[in-house]
């Protein structure tokens, strides 16, 4: 066995009560691919911040290549030939590639373009990257901008490179560059970290795979000994723990809101959402399972009419709706539940403020607000959810229990025909959570279609009568909830293509 | 021709406080930071310039000190805006205020209310160029003038050409990028407000050390809000903020000439015409401008 280049020991992190890394402990050698596999939230970002400096670990140490090393910042990292290239590209728009490559390492004061440009395409061409040092990168696309990312790091002789989810926002073409660009590197001796969600990448591209679960290693395994479906049980790791699900099967099949074929592209014309359709039925809870980043938020933002999409339209009880249009989508019955419940309040607004905000029309005459009104509703609506405040504190001196509760009954109370909850349990703490539960569970016994959208799979066990994956801006699968089986459903999630749903 | 030349002139006389004032701006702008300060550390600068020039009788003694106050009010600004992370809007117009009042404040104290405001006895002379040409009278300019025109080219020079301009470009563009590169992106912000805070003592120090050699509390006179719009208008490039500030010196000399003709106009309008044009410039000039991505935000570390 080869000595380790850098050894990771009883690593953790803690932020307040959440334990995000615990006790890790991995041994990385040089010239391998190393892939970082693990869900949303399963501390994979954490370790490798701690790793570049970003974070301090709480307890732990890490050994380069012999010695006890300490990374108080990014730049101390970079002295030690560690490399980072984050999901979100530190580069300056403005700036030619060259520019960016030697940002912090101009070697004088006076910048000779023609020589810098050289210094930087002889590396780029070295290690096999195909990048003009004179180009802008704002006219360049995200597969070349990551490139340039990469250079940076190889510029500044980096012995380790650690990629963030570095295909989540590559075309499959990139994808299959970058990947060759991974093995030029290991080729000549450097060790590779890359984190991923999607199990096929991980075993196309590493040799080992180590998994995290909740903070925690659950197991680093030789990539060529072991295969898609024995990763996703690592990851999700609920092979034995039973999870409590609706059993119910519902009968009824009208149709309260329908989509039909939604195709959404970003700015950087990557398709985002691609023709989804969705049929959501009076009376049941459509749980929509992913990780995060899979055109969920389009997805939502359509729902609610806060985007307009490419194609597609969107019908309520049969009638099309205005896409794009919040306030038509509010008054025909659409309830908006947000995934981030701070932008779903005006924080320095009263509650009984924000509790009818979306309302503002029933609570005032030719412009003037009505100001008893409104503290009937807020007294009546504190009272019905249980919302700790008085009507005329301040939202923002609230717990996220309590802002959620605000938004629950803002949108509840007008007893919607359709509700929209994306991740409505996000950073609560059980009781909270088991209240948001409650609510959503009686709007179905009204009769209200609710569609749940959270990364949380137990949560959508739970709730759900029907459950859809989506992937990669397609929904991949359906199920019943009573008869998904969590493997498939993990499978799906990551992607992984050998499955029929 | 008479006319043109005396125009040119007294063009050049007009544009060079507002040319330094905007040059400094614009660095520390590329910077990231929009200094509102700017008014009031111009106002400050040429008090103290006088100050210490009349205490002293050294003029070169009272043009340190302008330079030094503007260095001074531009770190405080720092200290608010890049240190503290406070709002750049209020940090600013807060150093405006208290950057004036205190001018006003002593020079009260030390001259108390006197009618006829306090001169220096000698100040700067003016430098000749071209002598015994048509030229000369465009080109007999105070010393401070030919130093803010070699200005243009060195700080564009400095901007594109040195490592520290790409630094200060990084930091007013993507901070974090500069950060994740290893650089302090707090004090390549303190550097710009340095370099740019002794441009604005200069401006200041044009004022009343070598075109007026006296002071009042109205010397600056909005200046340093002109010289904020010319930044936009040239769009953060030293060598079209030059223009702005020529165009801009060339209008109020015109004005000025335009008044003294006895044009049928009511004076006011006359006054008036080199900040309307400006507005409409800056509204035609506003649309297109790219301002640096990281202007007025204050930079913060992730998770510290």
């Amino acid at each position: 066995m080869p000595i380790p280049f850098l050894s990771i020991k009883n690593l953790s992190k803690r932020f307040g009560s959440l334990s995000a890394n615990e006790a890790i402990s991995l041994e990385l050698y040089p010239a391998e691919v190393l892939a970082l596999l693990g869900e949303n939230g399963a501390g994979k970002t954490t370790l490798t911040k701690m790793l570049y400096g970003i974070y301090q670990p709480d307890e732990g140490e890490l050994i380069l290549a012999g010695s006890p090393v300490r990374f108080r910042s990014p730049a101390d990292a970079i002295r030690h030939g560690i490399g980072f290239v984050s999901q979100h590209f530190s580069l300056v728009p403005s700036f030619t590639v060259a520019e960016n490559v030697v940002l912090g390492r101009e070697g004088s004061a006076l910048l000779n373009k023609k020589v810098l440009n050289d210094k930087v395409r002889q590396t780029a061409e070295h290690f096999g990257l195909a990048l003009d040092p004179t180009s802008l990168i704002r006219d360049l696309s995200v597969g070349e901008q990551q490139r340039v990312e990469i250079l940076k790091s190889l510029y500044r002789n980096c012995q380790l490179l650690i990629l963030d989810e570095p295909t989540a926002v590559l075309t499959p073409q990139d994808v299959d560059k970058l990947f060759e660009t991974l093995r030029n590197l290991q080729n000549q001796g450097l060790s590779v970290i890359i984190i991923t969600h999607k199990l096929e990448e991980a075993i196309a591209i590493s040799q080992r795979v180590a998994v995290l679960r909740l903070g925690k290693l659950v197991g680093v395994e030789q990539t060529q000994n072991t295969n898609a479906k024995a990763l996703a049980k690592l990851m999700v790791g609920r092979d034995s723990v039973p999870v409590t699900r609706n059993e119910q099967h519902h009968q009824e099949k009208t149709t309260v809101l329908a989509a039909k074929g939604l195709t959404v592209k970003d700015k950087r014309g990557l398709t985002t959402l691609d023709n989804v359709t969705l049929e959501l039925h009076a009376g049941e809870v459509l749980g929509i399972a992913g990780v995060a980043g899979n055109g969920q938020t389009e997805l939502v933002d359509i729902l609610t009419g806060m985007l307009k999409p490419e194609k597609g339209q969107v019908l309520l009880a049969g009638k099309t709706l205005d896409l794009g249009n919040t306030r038509a989508f509010e008054v025909a019955g659409v309830g908006r539940i947000p995934e981030d419940r701070l932008k779903g309040v005006i924080a320095d607004l009263s509650v009984a403020e924000n509790l009818t905000l979306e309302h503002i029309p029933q609570f005032s005459k030719t412009g003037h607000l009505n100001a008893k009104a409104i503290r009937q509703e807020a007294e009546n609506l504190i009272t019905t959810f249980q919302i700790k405040a008085k009507p005329n504190d301040k939202t923002r001196t609230l717990s996220g229990g309590n802002i959620q509760k605000i938004i629950l009954a803002r949108t509840l109370s007008k007893n919607p025909s359709a509700v929209i909850a994306a991740q409505p349990t996000r950073g609560l703490d059980i009781g909270a959570t088991n209240f948001v539960h409650e609510q959503l569970l009686a709007q179905k016994e009204r009769g209200a279609g609710v569609l749940l959208l959270s990364e949380d799979l137990d949560e959508v066990l739970r709730l759900s009568d029907r459950i859809l994956v989506i992937y990669g801006g397609k929904i991949v699968g359906e199920f019943m909830a009573a008869e998904a089986e969590l493997e498939t459903l993990g499978l799906l999630m990551a992607g992984s293509k050998d499955v029929a749903a | 021709m008479d006319f043109v030349i005396a125009l040119l002139g007294a063009t050049l006389r007009i544009f060079t406080p507002i040319l330094l004032a905007a040059l400094g701006e614009t660095l520390i702008e590329r910077a990231g930071i929009l200094n509102l300060g700017i008014e009031g550390t111009m106002l400050l600068s040429a008090f103290s310039g006088f100050v210490v020039a009349q205490l002293s009788g050294s003029l070169w003694l009272g043009l340190s000190a302008a330079l030094l106050t503007g260095i001074l009010l531009c770190v405080f600004m720092g200290l608010l805006s890049v240190t503290l992370g406070l709002n750049q809007h209020v940090a600013g117009l807060g150093i405006t205020l208290l950057a004036s009042g205190l001018a006003l404040f002593s020079f009260r104290i030390l001259y108390g209310g006197s009618s006829t405001p306090p001169s220096l006895e000698r100040s700067f002379a003016q430098l000749a160029l071209f002598k015994g040409t048509a030229l000369e009278p465009i080109f007999s300019q105070y010393g401070i003038t030919y130093i803010a025109l070699l200005l243009v080219p060195i700080l564009g020079w400095l901007l594109m050409h040195t490592s520290f301009g790409l630094r200060l470009r990084s930091v007013g563009e993507n901070p974090e990028a500069a950060d994740i590169a290893g650089l302090n992106v707090y004090w390549v912000r303190y550097q710009a407000l340095i370099v740019g805070g002794a441009l604005m003592g200069l401006a200041g120090a044009y004022l009343s050390l070598a075109q007026l050699g006296a002071f009042t509390h109205g010397m600056v006179n909005g200046r340093g809000w002109v010289a904020i719009a010319i930044v936009i208008f040239g769009n953060w490039q030293p060598s079209k903020v030059f223009y702005g500030a020529l165009l801009f010196g060339f209008l109020q000399a015109l004005q000025l000439r335009l008044q003294a003709q006895g044009i049928p106009l009511p004076y006011e309008a006359l006054l008036a015409l080199p900040y309307i044009i400006t507005i409409i410039i800056l509204a035609l000039a506003g649309r297109n401008a790219s301002y640096p991505a990281a202007l007025l935000k204050a930079y913060r570390r992730e998770g510290a």
